[in-house]
């Protein structure tokens, strides 16, 4: 199902299990599925020079990033035989231990969505402009940068 | 004219705010930077990258009036 409409990808916090759960329920009806691949990022508790990272603020340009998100769904369409594709990222504190990014995709076959969840998630880390600043337990930070 | 200059993370946090409207009469990307170079203590040595209408651009890229970014490196996912 293609989509041309600019979506709202940005959750403020944490992506919750229960939400990633709901989802793939929501799939079972959509019976021309026959494999799911799901991406989960997750905050790690970073150790950087004996200082532990608790938890990651994330800030975006939101209005471009929602476009660049839109450009890669659309890449990913085009590209791979997929059924549907979401994508969700926190904004604001996430926790170490919590889920900040969640790409879903579905397909009638297995190998197409190994290859499209990959695809999604490196253009997600390459080209969105998200920000990241990892506070660390003594609230001190640093800035995160994607490598 | 006025040109909307938008700052985010690191870059947000040295100009201790995140937009602001910048009266402005050169013509390409670089005039700005000069600008905010001589107004940001310390800008000139961060890394980052230039959006213009929210498409990353380069130093020699025209002003169009439109609204300008300046994006630390990305850190999503």
């Amino acid at each position: 199902m293609k989509d041309k409409k600019v979506k709202n990808v940005f959750k403020e916090g944490a992506i919750s299990s229960e939400f990633i759960g709901h989802s793939i329920y929501k799939h079972q009806t959509k019976t021309s599925i026959g494999a799911h691949n799901i991406f989960l990022g997750q905050v790690r508790a970073d150790n950087i020079d004996g200082k532990v990272v608790s938890a990651i603020e994330y800030t975006a340009y939101e209005d471009m990033a929602n476009q660049k998100f839109h450009d890669i769904r659309e890449a990913a369409f085009e590209k791979y035989d997929l059924t549907c594709m979401h994508i969700y990222h926190s904004l604001g504190t996430v926790k170490a231990g919590e889920i900040c990014l969640f790409v879903f995709v579905s397909s009638p076959r297995r190998k197409v969505v190994f290859e499209a969840l990959e695809f999604i998630v490196e253009a997600i880390k390459a080209d969105v402009p998200v920000f990241g600043k990892e506070v660390f337990e003594d609230a001190t930070h640093q800035w995160k940068k994607n490598t | 004219m006025y040109i909307t200059v938008k700052y985010f993370g690191q870059i947000a946090e040295l100009t201790q705010k995140e937009e602001e409207a910048l009266e402005f009469s050169g013509h390409q990307i670089s005039g700005l930077l000069e600008l905010l170079y001589d107004k940001y203590n310390g800008l000139e040595s961060k890394d980052f990258q230039i959006a213009q209408n929210q498409e990353l651009v380069s130093n020699n890229t025209k002003i169009t009036g439109a609204e300008i970014a300046l994006l630390p490196p990305f850190a999503g996912g």
